[in-house]
């Protein structure tokens, strides 16, 4: 499948000299919902500002939906939608003619309609005629994505979408994303909710002082990274792990009552280590098994690069 | 050409005029009419007439680029500033549209809105003195060009601005001085040989005098030189444009 967008080289030095991103390859492709994450001041927000036009980059090319972003910009930001992390807004103007405003500034001719559409969708329709500066910090951010919306962009940024907004919004958002996923469009989105990565993401790709460290489907991700835990409460205490089962490179609890093993589900150790039990004698009482989160998968490859 | 884009800038910032209609009409027209009330019939009536001009009819052009000047400045800044320090200038920027297309939009509106107040000065004007316009067509042009390139001088400062402050530095610091120094409530003649040369270093000189030369036909500085120096300004300001846009001064980093 043809990518719809395409970063290879990409470099960005500000002008203060410092060094944001550095040689980001990454392609993205029709209709996922790509989730970019990072600690603050990796360079999300750079990555995306380059790709939409904001800033300019040192080197490197992007090309999105088959148009050079700088050689070819009309072709190329007419298709794409941002939502930037800051909320700016107009606060004098309302919500309709903020709304309207982007839509002309893309070069689309008026459609009342694609916009009223486009506000119930977001639950902004009572509010059309209300200045902007009469509304909520959630509500604004709703506005923002409106009017990155309303051109009706074939891929749509969203810069930490879900920053300062409460929960049943947030699923809210969720839900408009997987629909305008539903639609064909693709959706690349920064948070610092992992869960959210993990719930709404199909691939995932963790930046870290500029750097791309990973991009990888998701389910892989979880599956290559995700390590499980089994833990066994144990009928009679141990006071240490027994010699034969050293392989398992088991963990006992302070007070001997259980035993803790980590494993990878792609090992398939589980069943020697019951029959190894077996042999033993070693009754248990209870069995639980936990899978590490994205979370904590994000954290150890953060930590892991210094 | 993004017609649509050019057109929802334009639009988007003359409904800004129709909201601050007091700070932006209004209020120029009251100062006006002040300066007519002080010098045009207190004053102006005791002073004798200026090259065959009643007072009050000499200053009439003067008055009316004051104005055009100092408005199209403030226009053609604030537009731009205001984007830059709200944070909305994300969306002119990762807009599909040229830096031409930009400057066509905020430029034409900022220049539309001066233009419309000139008119609404000189009709107040008439109501205090009885002027003739010598050459309508010539009056209408530096009309134009002036507004033009000064709302074009205000849209260079409204992005060098990365404050309040500077914002209004420079009109209220080089822009009013110059012009007050340039002729608009004299004529260059009556100064003494050592001002009058170093007024004609002052380039609003020429600006009020070619405006001067289309009511009274008559003026101190050939109108041909006026001319030039207003076409002069216009080309150092598209030129700064230009070099702004190409290396994304300020806007881009
Ligand atoms: N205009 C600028 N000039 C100089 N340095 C900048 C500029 N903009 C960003 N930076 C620096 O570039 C780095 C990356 O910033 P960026 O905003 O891309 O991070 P981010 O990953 O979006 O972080 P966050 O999660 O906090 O939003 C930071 O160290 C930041 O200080
Ligand atoms: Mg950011």
């Amino acid at each position: 499948m043809q990518p719809i967008i395409s970063i290879s080289g990409l470099g960005k030095r500000y002008a203060s000299g410092f060094k944001a991103l550095t040689n980001i390859d990454l392609d993205i492709y029709p209709g996922e919902i790509f989730a970019l994450l990072g600690p603050n001041g990796a360079g999300k927000t750079t990555m995306i500002n380059i790709v939409c036009g904001i800033v300019n980059p040192t080197e490197g090319t992007v090309v999105a939906d088959g148009h050079d972003i700088r050689k070819d910009y009309r072709a190329a930001r007419s298709k794409i939608g941002l939502v930037p992390q800051e909320l700016a807004t107009d606060a004098f103007e309302t919500v309709w003619a903020t709304v309207s405003f982007s839509r002309g500034l893309f070069g689309k001719p008026a459609d009342p309609d694609h916009i009223a559409k486009t506000l119930k969708a977001l639950s902004l329709w009572d509010k059309k005629d209300s200045k902007i500066l009469t509304l909520s910090g959630g509500m604004k951010r709703r506005v923002m994505i409106a009017k990155a919306l309303s051109h009706e962009p074939k891929i749509l940024f969203l810069d930490e979408p879900t920053a300062g907004v409460d929960v049943e919004l947030r699923r809210g958002m969720w839900e408009m994303v997987r629909s305008l996923q539903a639609t064909g469009v693709t959706v690349i989105l920064t948070t610092h909710y992992i869960d959210e990565a993990e719930e709404m993401a199909d691939r995932i790709g963790v930046i870290n002082k500029g750097e791309l460290v990973l991009v990888e489907d998701k389910t892989a991700l979880m599956n290559k990274f995700g390590k499980k835990q089994l833990t066994l409460n144990l009928r009679t205490r141990l006071t240490s792990i027994p010699a034969k089962l050293a392989d398992f490179r088991l963990e006992l609890s302070a007070d001997g009552s259980e035993l803790v093993y980590a494993f990878d589900p792609h090992d398939d150790k589980v069943g020697a280590l019951m029959k190894g039990l077996n042999e033993l004698h070693i009754d248990f009482t209870d069995i639980r098994t936990s899978q590490s989160s994205l979370e904590e998968i994000f954290v150890s490859l953060v930590r892991a690069r210094p | 050409m993004n017609f649509y884009a050019i057109r929802a800038i334009y639009i988007f910032e003359m409904m800004r005029t129709w909201r601050t209609l007091l700070q932006s009409i209004v209020a120029p027209v009251m100062s006006t009419s002040l300066y007519f009330i002080v010098f045009g019939a207190a004053i102006g009536s005791r002073i004798a007439s200026i090259e065959g001009i009643s007072y009050g009819a000499f200053i009439v052009p003067g008055l009316t680029m004051l104005s055009l000047l100092t408005q199209s400045i403030s226009n053609g800044s604030f537009g731009i500033f205001f984007p830059k320090f709200s944070g909305t200038i994300y969306e002119i920027l990762s807009a599909p549209i040229s830096y031409r297309e930009i400057v066509i939009g905020y430029v034409g509106a900022a220049a539309s809105k001066s233009i419309m107040l000139a008119v609404i000065i000189l009709a107040t004007a008439r109501l205090f003195v009885a002027y003739e316009i010598a050459h309508p067509l010539w009056m209408v042009i530096f009309l134009f060009l002036t507004a033009v390139s000064f709302s074009l001088f205000g849209f260079i400062i409204g992005i060098w601005a990365d404050n309040f402050e500077k914002l209004q530095l420079t009109p209220s610091l080089i822009v009013t001085p110059l012009t007050f120094l340039g002729g608009s409530f004299y004529s260059i003649g009556m100064l003494p040989p050592f001002w009058r040369n170093v007024t004609m270093a002052n380039p609003i000189v020429y600006l009020v005098s070619g405006f001067r030369w289309s009511f009274f036909g008559a003026s101190d500085i050939n109108v041909g030189v006026s001319l030039g120096f207003t076409l002069g300004f216009l080309l150092l300001c598209l030129t700064t444009v230009w070099w702004i846009f190409k290396t994304g001064y300020r806007l881009r980093a």
